[in-house]
């Protein structure tokens, strides 16, 4: 009697496991499925210029690196723009009154998953983790900044403003909005991104600062502080 | 023997200097379309994406009078190095971390011809 009780258990912990965990062809081939796409899912052989240009989504070989699984998962089912001019910004661009304008209708609005899928996703995608190396040589370390002060260097200092908005109504458009970033972004990524932006993407559109480890932590701990504002409301 | 040595010296001159090579003009459009647009705007005349949200205007590079003012080496620099390398603005961020000099001399060849038909200053070059 006691050997069928846990044969019944075995089974039940088998039968509840999640598509991810049981492994397989279903749960390799739903990334491949569902992402590939607009996003790579292995470092491209040839990191060219065209396939930067003609990329319609973020690279995804090492979204286990770069983005906080809860937030992924919970960004899958209710997908928020991010990249007010997409991807690749120049492909998305129209004439206006006063210059060039986001073309908005040219803009691809990410697919919403249902719970379970997006559980899966965000597993899955925290596997992808092909730049750890980058990350292993990174140690956030926060620094204490007023938010006057680490404006005015986000803004002035450092220029980032020309492209990223730190707040929703401030700054450029053509790279990610920032003023979410802390709550999307793993602190390492963070600093490493602006480390050397080319060593995660040969073909970035970033340009590398040239930061010290101190300047770096101060636009993170800038980060920080208006993420979490940002994430509660305010 | 002096064939041999003239055309050795020939080649250390071209490797040792990317940038005497011939600039290539249609590279440094695609470049240009890629990396400046969204700054200085398709039309290169400074209107980008992101002109609206810059406290400093982003150079007209259409205007002939303003970029004929200007020597490709300088060009070179403000790329490379950034605007303030030549005492402009810093929200012009230095490229050198993502082109190579022989792309950087392909994006001054496409300025020249976008701006002055592709006439160089020939100045500090």
């Amino acid at each position: 009697m006691r050997s069928v009780l846990i044969g019944l258990a075995l089974a039940g912990a088998v039968s509840f496991q999640s598509p991810a965990l049981a492994g397989g062809g279903e749960a390799d081939g739903f990334l491949a499925e569902r992402c590939s796409t607009c996003h790579q899912l292995e470092p491209p052989a040839n990191p060219s210029l065209v396939v930067r240009t003609e990329r319609k989504g973020p690279p995804l070989f090492y979204a286990g690196n770069k983005f906080r699984r809860e937030w992924l998962e919970a960004w899958l089912q209710a997908p928020a723009r991010i990249r007010p001019a997409g991807d690749f910004p120049p492909a998305h661009i129209k004439n206006g009154e006063k210059g060039d304008e986001v073309d908005k209708a040219s803009l691809i609005d990410h697919p919403v998953l249902p719970p379970g899928e997006a559980a899966m996703a965000a597993e899955l995608l925290a596997g992808k983790t092909a730049n750890s190396v980058l990350i292993a040589a990174e140690a956030f370390e926060p620094v204490r900044i007023s938010k006057r002060m680490g404006e005015m260097d986000f803004v002035k200092f450092k220029g980032c403003a020309a492209c990223h908005k730190d707040t929703p109504k401030y700054g450029g458009v053509s790279g990610p909005e920032l003023y979410t970033a802390w709550q999307r972004l793993k602190p390492e990524f963070i600093t490493s991104y602006i480390r050397d932006p080319a060593a995660w993407e040969p073909r970035t559109l970033m340009p590398n600062l040239h930061l010290q480890t101190g300047a770096i932590n101060k636009l993170a701990s800038y980060l920080k502080l208006i993420g979490e504002k940002e994430g509660r409301g305010q | 023997m002096r064939v041999r040595i003239i055309l050795g010296a020939v080649l250390a001159f071209i490797l040792a200097n990317p940038g005497a090579q011939a600039a290539d003009p249609d590279s440094g459009e695609a470049l240009y379309r890629a990396y400046c647009v969204q700054c200085h705007g398709r039309d290169g005349q400074g209107s980008g994406l992101n002109a609206a949200h810059l406290k400093v205007q982003p150079r007209n590079h259409t205007d002939r009078a303003e970029m004929s003012a200007r020597t490709d080496a300088e060009l070179f620099k403000a790329i490379k190095f950034g605007g303030q390398a030549v005492n402009k603005s810093n929200l012009m961020p230095n490229w050198g971390g993502n082109l190579s000099d022989s792309e950087i001399h392909d994006l001054v060849a496409f300025l020249r011809q976008l701006c002055c038909q592709g006439e160089s200053t020939g100045v500090g070059q």
